[in-house]
């Protein structure tokens, strides 16, 4: 997605991201979550906060610094190819909403031709 | 003493001389989870048949003389975002109200493994997002010390339980604090492990790279005991470390004059209400009078370590959060087509604090934004890092506030998610850092409620840990906190 609007905010001199509700809305459709007005109008507010409160980070020097993915670093974990047991397809689909012939089943995705 | 006021360590002796079956305690546990939990809240789903089947394949294994695990038989109460083979896990979520896992978590594979009867799931705020288990979908969890407060979150119902003797220990996830910030609201005992000791396979994800499971208990003692029983390297855990796990109770040593303590500057200067810093101050004195060292240290990112912590866990759970669409098990609300079915699934699914996080993600993780936000926040991550490792070059362990006040009451901070964030200043830094800490009771304030103190370690340096808080458990608590302040005032439910 294109990056959001930036407006200045709040927070004297600070760059930092204001949210609208169109704006959340749209983050909200990419998480396949819909919203009321209601949330909507609180969900910009509150995380217009927490933003502005990420954008004091900006002002850190991390040049040159690794970022950190894990406390431990540990990379790239291989294991041995071999073949062992795995969950039983029964297992596996023991919690599908619908299920049929041994698979998920879900509604329609492609239109008729 | 009754027996829900015993440790694991003691019950094992009574299980050892034959005193009392697993088949009793776990009897004796079940009645009291009954005439209490209504008013406390702590468990999602008790699972009565399972726990006593369990306690009789024990006491039958110890008839034949089979050896026998110093945590086995003692009853145990699971968080219910650990996944448990053919008993419902919610992770007290709609979208997995009825979810009856298809396999154990590793931590759940080594409880049946010794024959721990599992009493039952425990409430926890939704996916574990929240500090003090109101997210719950569920139910109201209070706090046995005042049933007015919250129990701490998200781990509180493990908290609960074993705080109000409705188990004799229990196991918890700590992302940002949710096993240490209860532990300390309830008065006992809680410890995070270093990233990487225990396995995640099988805790539902919520920040994959803060995550770690690990115990609740009423002493130091049991939680070694518990620590034996759930670290080690597992394979099916990429992200597990493959490094030898120590007999941890060759740690319950006291050693005030082998211990360098450091005391992180920046915690000092943060505001905490008297009571909690008094309580502090006391457990240094009490340390350094016998002959323990102590220092000032610096970590001077930590001012940024909320903001690094509230870019992290949301991009990280709105990406582990994906996987709930409707789609292989959980809640599915039907809808003419796929797009449609996972919006009404996970818009009916989700509360409102796992909503607000997984919008924050996926903003954050944007494209045109990740560099700014994730990447920016994890190059501080390792200058927060770095600050660790340059207090551990002259500390073997350092102390601080647990939190910055005790329980607060229920409602409190619901409307306003900035507030209940500051609440875990004080833990957020280690999950951040990879480090162990542990929080343990160090007093109470002026409203008797329990005040903990944090015992923070280098990576996997848990052995320090254990040795600092059992010489300050030793001489500051030798009959066990709880049980002391107990002993003076009825815990609320009691009088009930």
């Amino acid at each position: 997605m294109e990056a959001m609007d930036v407006r200045p905010g709040a927070a004297a001199g600070a760059e930092v991201p204001r949210l609208s509700t169109a704006d959340v809305a749209k983050v909200a459709a990419q998480a396949r979550l819909r919203l009321t007005e209601e949330e909507l109008e609180k969900l910009s507010g509150q995380l217009s906060d927490i933003l502005r409160m990420a954008a004091e980070l900006k002002a850190i020097d991390t040049e040159g610094v690794e970022p950190t993915a894990h406390g431990i670093p540990v990379y790239n974990v291989m294991r041995d190819d071999v073949v062992v047991p795995s969950m039983s397809q029964a297992d596996v689909l023991s919690g599908a909403p619908e299920k049929q012939d041994g698979y998920f089943k879900v509604p329609r995705i492609l239109e008729e031709a | 003493m009754e027996l829900h006021d015993l440790t694991a360590h003691e019950l094992r002796q009574k299980l050892d001389s034959g005193e009392v079956t697993s088949r009793e305690l776990t009897e004796a546990f079940l009645r009291r989870i009954e005439q209490l939990d209504g008013a406390l809240g702590a468990y999602i789903t008790v699972a009565a048949e399972e726990a006593l089947a369990q306690a009789s394949a024990y006491d039958e294994a110890r008839a034949k003389g089979e050896p026998t695990h110093p945590l086995g038989g003692i009853p145990v109460a699971l968080k219910d975002n650990l996944v448990t083979r053919g008993l419902r896990t919610t992770a007290a979520s709609r979208i997995l109200e009825n979810w009856v896992p298809p396999y154990d978590a590793t931590v759940v594979e080594r409880l049946r493994g010794v024959k721990a009867p599992m009493l039952g799931k425990t409430n926890m705020d939704e996916f574990a997002m929240g500090g003090s288990t109101e997210t719950s979908a569920f139910k109201v969890a209070r706090n046995p010390w005042d049933l007015s407060r919250v129990p701490g979150g998200s781990s509180g119902g493990s908290a609960i339980a074993v705080a109000a003797g409705m188990a004799v220990w229990s196991l918890g996830s700590d992302t940002g604090g949710s096993i240490r910030q209860p532990a300390a609201y309830c008065g006992i005992v809680g410890m995070k492990p270093t990233y990487g000791r225990v396995s995640r396979y099988g805790l539902i994800a919520f920040a994959s790279s803060l995550d770690q499971i690990g115990p609740f208990t009423r002493d130091i003692t049991d939680c070694a005991l518990a620590l034996n029983l759930i670290c080690g390297f597992d394979p099916k855990d990429s992200t597990s470390v493959d490094v030898e796990v120590p007999d941890f109770t060759k740690a319950l040593q006291v050693d005030p004059k082998g211990l360098r303590i450091g005391v992180p500057v920046e915690y000092l200067s943060q505001p905490v209400d008297p009571d909690v810093r008094a309580a502090l101050d006391k457990a240094l004195k009490l340390l350094e009078e016998n002959g323990a060292v102590i220092k000032e240290v610096s970590l001077p990112s930590t001012k940024y370590a909320l903001e690094v912590y509230y870019l992290i866990a949301p991009a990280e759970a709105s990406s582990n959060l994906a996987r709930f669409d409707g789609v292989r098990y959980g809640l599915r609300v039907p809808a003419s087509d796929v797009p449609r079915m996972m919006e009404e699934t996970r818009s009916k699914g989700f509360g409102p604090e796992v909503k607000r996080r997984i919008i924050l993600g996926t903003y954050v993780l944007s494209a045109g934004h990740y560099d700014a936000y994730y990447k920016k926040a994890s190059q501080v991550r390792t200058l927060l890092r770095r600050d660790f490792d340059k207090a551990f070059a002259d500390v073997d362990v350092l102390f601080a506030p647990t939190t910055s006040s005790t329980a607060f009451r229920l409602g409190e901070k619901t409307q306003d998610p900035l507030s209940m964030y500051m609440t875990d200043y004080f833990t957020i830094p280690v999950n951040l850092a990879g480090l162990p800490g542990l929080s343990m009771p160090c007093g109470v304030d002026k409203d008797g409620m329990p005040i903990g103190l944090q015992i923070i370690g280098r990576p996997f340096g848990e052995e320090q840990v254990l040795k600092a808080a059992y010489t300050y458990e030793q001489l500051a608590w030798p009959k066990g906190a709880g049980r002391e302040w107990r002993a003076g005032r009825e815990v609320a439910v009691d009088v009930r």
